[in-house]
């Protein structure tokens, strides 16, 4: 019996298109450009996209914070190493602080949204700085942690707002910046993430992750190194946090849930884990997913986990990366 | 004198808490993150079972509600965790997306509220020592400590528990001898769940049966087994009790709303001065970096 098996080649332009011949022809041109052109000029083009769907423009924003928090997972669990099971903990110290700054401080909001980035990023990151030395699951446990934690102690003191939250907010001037401000972020993000990950910094944590001893050989920190990869993570956490806060105008414990944690888990691992672009690609599936879902309530967390588990078992690859294999290359059949 | 007993009895139920997290991680080396929801469904299956199918004797609906639990924890062994095994991040998230799964679901389903409670084995009290304690909380002392023999006996004089800790001990070595590495993961599964779900049954007529507690009981679990060092049976005992008295301390002379933070600063704690734990001597440089 013939024994047939498939075999997988890159596309002839996709090897062009690796060095300095990319910018020979048009065609080479468009087929690096194609895929980032559509998803920038989509991104941007969705609010006029939704201009009647007055609803929809305030999930596109929704979507955008959660592409940001599923950005930071990605960076973190897959050229990290480190697994954050508490994503909400950003968001909830970023809108905390955010309205600190806002309401008590009575900053206006183009300072306390970079301020309330900064500060949240540094406080999250001393936080965290305890389980950072160590290999393991610990990470992953104090960040389960520290969401529940804060909403426990904010609720027992009954400080900045006990359960009602901090209310009065200043909102943002216009609905464009509102929502320019947060899909500009986003991109930059995404791209200045993208080319950061492929840096000697980038390399030095992938290789933090893949073999630490090695790293630690050469002379580098690998505490250091991971505190940075944290500090990097919770900029964008706390970032989605402020931004969120202020676009409720309104800061509670509602902050630190679960869908915070869950939702942009659930978008990495559908997207495609280590690919960055594929936390955004899950994220723009699975949010208006929720809102379609809104009815069910607290059902919907259970529909995420149902659909992360069987991803993650069966289909542990991802959309992005099966949707990068087909564009790169193509298979055929041939006798073994 | 209070402090003594009340911290006893916390000791002793922080401990029920985190035997089976700290068996299945120990024997297998998978963090269950479901260990909290197997918790709260053991205790939603008694209430089943007494109050849906009526005239279940209540020791009867304990035995199938614990049995339930344990086949549940080696379905999701067997099914799910199985695939995911030696990939640290896919079991970390594949177990809490699971345990997050069943908590949500039972929520959803209507767990929540005062109407969901187990009866007390034996009402009434009585006094030890000038303090009043009630017969519920005597029987959690009792089969704590019962637990702690059956589980010391079974690991150390019977096959199936030689073979577990043979596992725990050198993975390699012991599949080399012929034990099947996954059976013993499905069976430390199945107990790590069963004993979930018997604290459950044990602790939760103290209270209702609500969502929160199986978050709470996951992060009691999972204090208590860092600081007495992952993995290690003895360090989680004392563990236990290092935790259980500095809450009943801080409840005795603060409030009882600091149960939480108690737990979560003992971790941070230990991260910072001993990361292995009270008793994970051996396992220092490997968890260290």
């Amino acid at each position: 019996m013939e024994m047939m098996r498939r075999e997988r080649i890159d596309r002839g332009i996709k090897v062009r298109t690796e060095g300095i011949y990319a910018i020979s022809s048009i065609r080479e041109v468009l087929y690096l450009l194609g895929p980032r052109l559509i998803l920038i000029v989509g991104m941007i083009s969705l609010p006029f996209i939704l201009e009647l769907a007055p609803y929809w423009k305030r999930v596109v924003n929704i979507m955008c914070v959660y592409s940001l928090i599923a950005l930071s997972f990605d960076f973190l669990a897959n050229y990290v190493g480190l697994v954050c099971l508490g994503g909400a903990f950003f968001v909830g110290i970023g809108g905390y602080i955010a309205a600190i700054f806002n309401v008590y401080l009575s900053f206006p909001i183009y300072v306390s949204i970079p301020l309330a980035t900064i500060c949240g990023a540094i406080f999250c990151t001393l936080m965290l700085l305890p389980c950072l030395p160590l290999r393991g699951v610990y990470f992953a446990i104090v960040t389960l942690m520290y969401p529940l934690f804060f909403t426990r102690v904010i609720e027992a003191l009954n400080i900045l707002g006990g359960t009602n939250g901090i209310t009065g907010l200043s909102s943002f001037p216009n609905q464009y910046v509102e929502e320019y401000t947060i899909i500009i972020v986003t991109l930059l993000f995404l791209f200045g993430m993208r080319r950061f990950v492929t840096q000697d910094i980038g390399l030095v944590l992938r290789g933090v992750k893949d073999n630490d001893q090695a790293v630690r050989a050469s002379g580098i920190s690998i505490a250091y190194m991971k505190s940075l990869a944290v500090f990097i993570a919770s900029v964008m956490g706390c970032f989605a946090g402020a931004y969120i806060a202020h676009l409720y105008m309104w800061s509670g414990i509602s902050l630190f849930a679960l869908d915070f944690s869950i939702i942009p888990i659930a978008s990495v691992v559908i997207g495609g884990g280590g690919t960055l672009v594929g936390a955004i690609i899950g994220s723009v599936i699975l949010v208006p997913l929720s809102e379609i879902l809104r009815a069910f309530g607290t059902f919907r967390i259970v529909i995420y986990c149902i659909i992360l588990t069987l991803v993650i078992v069966f289909k542990s690859e991802g959309l992005m990366i099966y949707l990068q294999r087909k564009y790169h290359q193509f298979e055929r059949w041939v006798k073994v | 004198m209070e402090i003594i007993v009340y911290g006893i009895i916390n000791s002793i139920t922080l401990s029920l808490m985190a035997l089976g997290f700290t068996l299945v991680y120990s024997i297998s080396r998978l963090p269950n993150f479901a260990h909290g929801a197997l918790y709260i469904t053991a205790g939603y299956f008694t209430w089943l079972f007494i109050n849906k199918f009526a005239g279940f004797p209540y020791p009867f609906a304990i035995i199938a509600a614990l049995a339930l639990t344990s086949i549940i924890g080696a379905l999701i062994y067997r099914f799910i965790l199985i695939r995911v095994r030696g990939m640290e991040i896919s079991e970390i998230i594949a177990s809490y997306a699971i345990g997050l799964a069943i908590l949500e679901g039972l929520r959803w389903g209507g767990l929540r509220g005062m109407t969901f409670t187990l009866p007390t084995f034996v009402t009434g009290s009585f006094n030890i020592m000038g303090v009043s304690v009630d017969y519920q909380r005597i029987i959690i002392v009792g089969v704590g400590i019962f637990i702690f023999i059956v589980l010391y006996l079974f690991t150390h004089f019977n096959r199936i528990g030689l073979a577990l800790r043979g596992i725990a001990q050198d993975e390699r070595a012991a599949m080399m001898l012929g034990i099947d590495s996954d059976m013993t993961a499905i069976v430390s599964l199945a107990i790590g769940s069963g004993l979930a779900g018997f604290a459950g049954v044990v602790l939760l007529p103290l209270g209702n049966i609500i969502v929160e507690v199986g978050y709470n009981v996951l992060i009691f679990a999972i204090a208590v087994c860092v600081v007495g060092g992952l993995g290690s049976w003895g360090g989680t005992i004392i563990a236990s009790f290092v935790i259980g008295f500095a809450q009943i301390l801080t409840e005795f002379f603060l409030s009882s709303h600091y149960q939480m933070v108690v737990a979560l600063l003992a971790i941070i704690i230990i991260l910072l001065i001993k990361p292995s734990g009270l008793f994970g001597k051996q396992k220092e440089l490997e968890e260290r970096v």
